[in-house]
């Protein structure tokens, strides 16, 4: 049997680091095949070989066993690979038949756009690979499950037998996992090949048929699903046993850090997202919120950054109203924040490591004379970070832009921690990072917490909140509607919660 | 107070779809350049420009219609300017707009003192003559407002629905509402990003051209310094105004030019001091831009486009 793709002895460099180093690479027809390793491991890199996004230094791509040269992505599909990126692709405003169908519009006389064939086309392929897609709905209402599922959509309809996806879980709730894993069989069923890339092991262990290991741009091998293991998974990608479970041991004081008394605010869309919301964060504790993805978790961090008008309610820090402060003021009196968007709101991409490892903090703990940044303590502290945070990076002059997606997750981590701030809201703090790094970061949190912090969690990942939580809040629709210790409840029961099933 | 009753009548309404389509055509043109991520500041240098343009060609050729084509041209040729430094050089889009628009006051005026020995206003020439719609204009109040009029006037309703159909109807529409918004995402998709740009910025100054000739050759028959008075950036508020749709840029282009219309006739009953009277139409613009559009969303955040 011919392998769908093969891709021999690939080699690429970037200015300071070897992304593929002499990677042979094969996948079968009608395989899922998961690609892991840890950030920077050169996954993203290879992929995007393969989609015609870079040039390799050397190596050669063979497509059904036939030697093939991809330029560009128009060459990449034109041999039937799609890929699903990191960062979907999708225009907010059009609808999702318009995105599917935008550069190779079918047309009624050459000139006016087939709606009709449009909608018939892009609904059979939704029927036939169980994708549940509201196809004329604005792309920009749907949620992100859902957006990604348009983007399959998209790499299908131009003819992909070759799917990539890559980190297509990060983004997701567990529910909309099951529904994209479905939807990957049905690929698989119907003939087409898909390569996963993720960092859930779990996950990666119940989809794929074979799973590939990378280490710094290197193969380590190549396992069979069936035949290995969580564990060997994880030493194959970091060379040691991993450990996610940590001992509990909050204590609530009297006061808490934090009170949020009925909080009220409207999303960007105008509508109600918090609808009266209580919560007090203790110091010394992990308290983990619990949602469907949509529910206000958004606008709640937002809300305690100040980084969104409350229409009522208040915030407390210490006993102390900062509802009318700004942002700057409530990190200069110790919030801390890891955002869910890290593009959006945690790196400057254009900046470098150095400088996204100062920002916020500039003003005050690196001016020299009250105003020029002192660059050499800047330079010291920042090559300290890449240090204890094992930021694989080739210097602190490197824009930040250039790093791996789990690399700037470690950048905005020790950033915000290095501050060591009484009150840490940390919002999908592990999104995107590999196995290592999720476990160094939640060792940080439980530092942060065994220090005296009180840690806002908010986390789409319940095995996150399980493993790392004292209490666990859950939200839905707005509000609180349940906080329980974690030692009096069960996965269930906060399933259930999430779905709006309270017990009242 | 009669007076002023007396002004509402169908002349006045019939002047406002006069001074409403040079701002409905340059806002058109405002539209189709921000549609696809390019502000244009540069309808009000473009239109006028066009405006001599077209009067330099009826001028020598006594053909206005010559004159009008040449206007259209000289407008997509300050497109193609404005596309070249903004698209392939990224360059600022304000500076390009608003170096076309000094560009133009100084241009035109010395080339009236070159053609016409005067830098005021030029020689008559042969403008457009009006059509009468003959059955319409039998009809009593419509016949009087719409009955008669440039055939630029009718022109205008055929290319806001022609704007509507292409941006919504084709695959070419759906293109550049995708380049405006995400060009990355339309690039992956196979579009060619740049081609739609530059055509979407040319056609924008193309339009603009027409408004520019319909002053010239179909409102008067000469050109004067300075004759757009502002109406570039009027039509930029009503494409705001009209969020960047066509039938609503139109309309928001009738209402501009109603007060336009209407400060005309305040002027003649003299109750008011001119000077006042001739701010009406900008006070609204402003009033507008301020207050109304003050959540209005562009479709584009107007970065140039680079590609990786
Ligand atoms: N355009 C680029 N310029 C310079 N270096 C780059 C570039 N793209 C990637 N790299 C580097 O190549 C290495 C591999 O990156 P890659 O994105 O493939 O990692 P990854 O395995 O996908 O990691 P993650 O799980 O964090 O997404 C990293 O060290 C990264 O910094
Ligand atoms: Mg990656």
């Amino acid at each position: 049997m011919t392998s769908a793709i093969q891709m021999v002895d690939i080699t690429k460099t970037f200015p300071g680091v070897t992304a593929n180093d002499n990677i042979d690479f094969s996948v079968d027809k009608a395989e899922i095949h998961g690609l892991l390793g840890e950030n920077g491991a050169g996954k993203s890199v290879l992929m995007s070989i393969l989609y015609g996004l870079y040039k390799p230094d050397s190596g050669d791509i063979l497509v059904d066993g036939e030697k093939v040269d991809i330029s560009g992505p128009s060459d990449a599909m034109r041999l039937g690979i799609g890929m699903v990126h990191q960062h979907f692709m999708l225009v907010p405003s059009l609808t999702v038949v318009e995105n599917v169908i935008l550069g190779r519009e079918p047309t009624v006389n050459g000139v006016t756009l087939d709606m009709e064939r449009m909608l018939r086309d892009v609904a059979e392929s939704c029927k036939r690979y169980k994708l549940d897609v509201d196809i004329e709905a604005p792309v920009y209402q749907l949620p992100v499950g859902v957006q990604q599922r348009v983007e399959i959509l998209k790499a299908l309809y131009r003819g992909a037998d070759v799917l990539i996806l890559d980190e297509p879980t990060s983004v997701l709730t567990p529910g909309e996992t099951e529904e994209l894993f479905n939807a990957v069989r049905e690929l698989k069923a119907d003939g087409k090949t898909v390569i996963f890339i993720s960092h859930k092991l779990r996950e990666v262990l119940a989809i794929c048929d074979r799973i590939t290991v990378l280490k710094r741009g290197k193969v380590v091998g190549t396992v069979l699903a069936a035949e290995t293991g969580e564990g060997q998974l994880a030493e194959m990608m970091v060379g040691r046993k991993i450990v996610y479970e940590f001992t509990k041991e909050a204590e609530c004081g009297l006061e808490p850090v934090l009170r949020l008394e009925g909080l009220e605010c409207l999303s960007d869309r105008g509508i109600p997202a918090l609808r009266g919301l209580d919560l007090d964060l203790c110091g010394s504790e992990i308290l983990g919120v619990a949602g469907v993805e949509g529910n206000g978790q958004t606008e709640l961090v937002e809300a305690v950054m100040g980084l969104r008008e409350l229409t009522g309610g208040s915030v407390k820090l210490d006993g102390q109203d900062i509802t009318d402060t700004q942002p700057k003021t409530r990190i200069q009196m110790g919030v801390s924040h890891i955002p869910e968007d890290r593009h959006k709101r945690a790196i400057v991409p254009d900046f470098s490591v150095l400088e996204n490892l100062v920002l916020g903090s500039q003003r005050d703990r690196f001016t020299r004379n009250g105003v020029s940044i002192d660059f050499a303590e800047a330079k010291r502290f920042s090559t300290d970070m890449i240090n204890d945070y094992q930021i694989a990076t080739p210097g602190p002059e490197t824009l930040i832009r250039y790093l791996s997606g789990g690399n700037q997750q470690r950048v905005v981590v020790a950033r915000e921690f290095s501050r060591d701030p009484p009150v840490v809201i940390a919002a999908q703090p592990t999104r995107g990072l590999d196995v290592g790094a999720t476990e160094y970061v939640r060792r940080k949190l439980v530092e942060m917490r065994d220090h005296g912090a009180g840690v806002l969690l908010i986390s789409a990942d319940l095995d996150e909140i399980w493993a790392l939580s004292d209490r666990v809040a859950v939200i839905y629709e707005g509000s609180i509607v349940a906080v329980k210790a974690v030692d009096e409840t069960d996965v269930q029961e906060i399933g259930l919660l999430m779905a709006g099933g309270g017990n009242e | 107070m009669v007076e002023l009753l007396d002004l509402i009548n169908t002349g006045l309404f019939a002047a406002a779809i006069r001074m409403a389509t040079p701002i409905a055509y340059a806002a058109l043109g405002g539209m189709f350049s921000e549609r696809v991520g390019v502000m244009n500041i540069g309808l009000e240098g473009i239109m006028l420009t066009s405006a001599f343009g077209g009067v330099a060609v009826s001028y020598y050729t006594g053909s206005a219609w010559l004159g009008v084509v040449a206007a259209v041209l000289v407008g997509g040729l300050l497109g193609l300017f404005h596309a070249i430094i903004t698209v392939k050089y990224a360059g600022d889009q304000v500076v390009s707009g608003t170096g076309i628009n000094i560009l133009a006051a100084g241009f035109t005026a010395y080339m009236s003192q070159v053609i016409w020995g005067t830098r005021g206003s030029s020689d008559a020439v042969n403008s457009i003559p009006d059509l009468t719609i003959p059955v319409l204009k039998q009809i009593p109040v419509l016949g009087e407002v719409f009955g008669t009029h440039s055939p630029l006037v009718y022109l205008m309703p055929i290319i806001t629905a022609a704007s509507y159909y292409v941006l919504f109807k084709t695959p070419l529409g759906l293109r550049i509402r995708a380049v405006g918004e995400h060009p990355t995402a339309a690039e992956t998709a196979g579009v060619d990003v740049v081609k739609i740009k530059y055509m979407c910025i040319i056609l924008s100054g193309m339009l603009a051209g027409i408004g520019g000739a319909f002053l010239s050759l179909s409102h008067l028959n000469v050109f004067n310094k300075g004759m757009t008075g502002g109406r570039g950036f009027i039509a930029m508020a009503a494409m705001i105004f009209g969020k960047w749709m066509p039938f609503s840029v139109f309309g928001a282009s009738l209402l501009f030019g109603f007060a336009d219309a209407l400060q005309m006739r305040l002027q003649s009953l003299g109750i008011l001091p001119p000077q006042i009277i001739l701010a009406i139409p900008y006070v609204l613009t402003v009033a507008i831009l301020a207050g109304v559009v003050g959540k209005a969303k562009p479709p584009s955040d107007y970065k140039p486009y680079e590609k990786e």
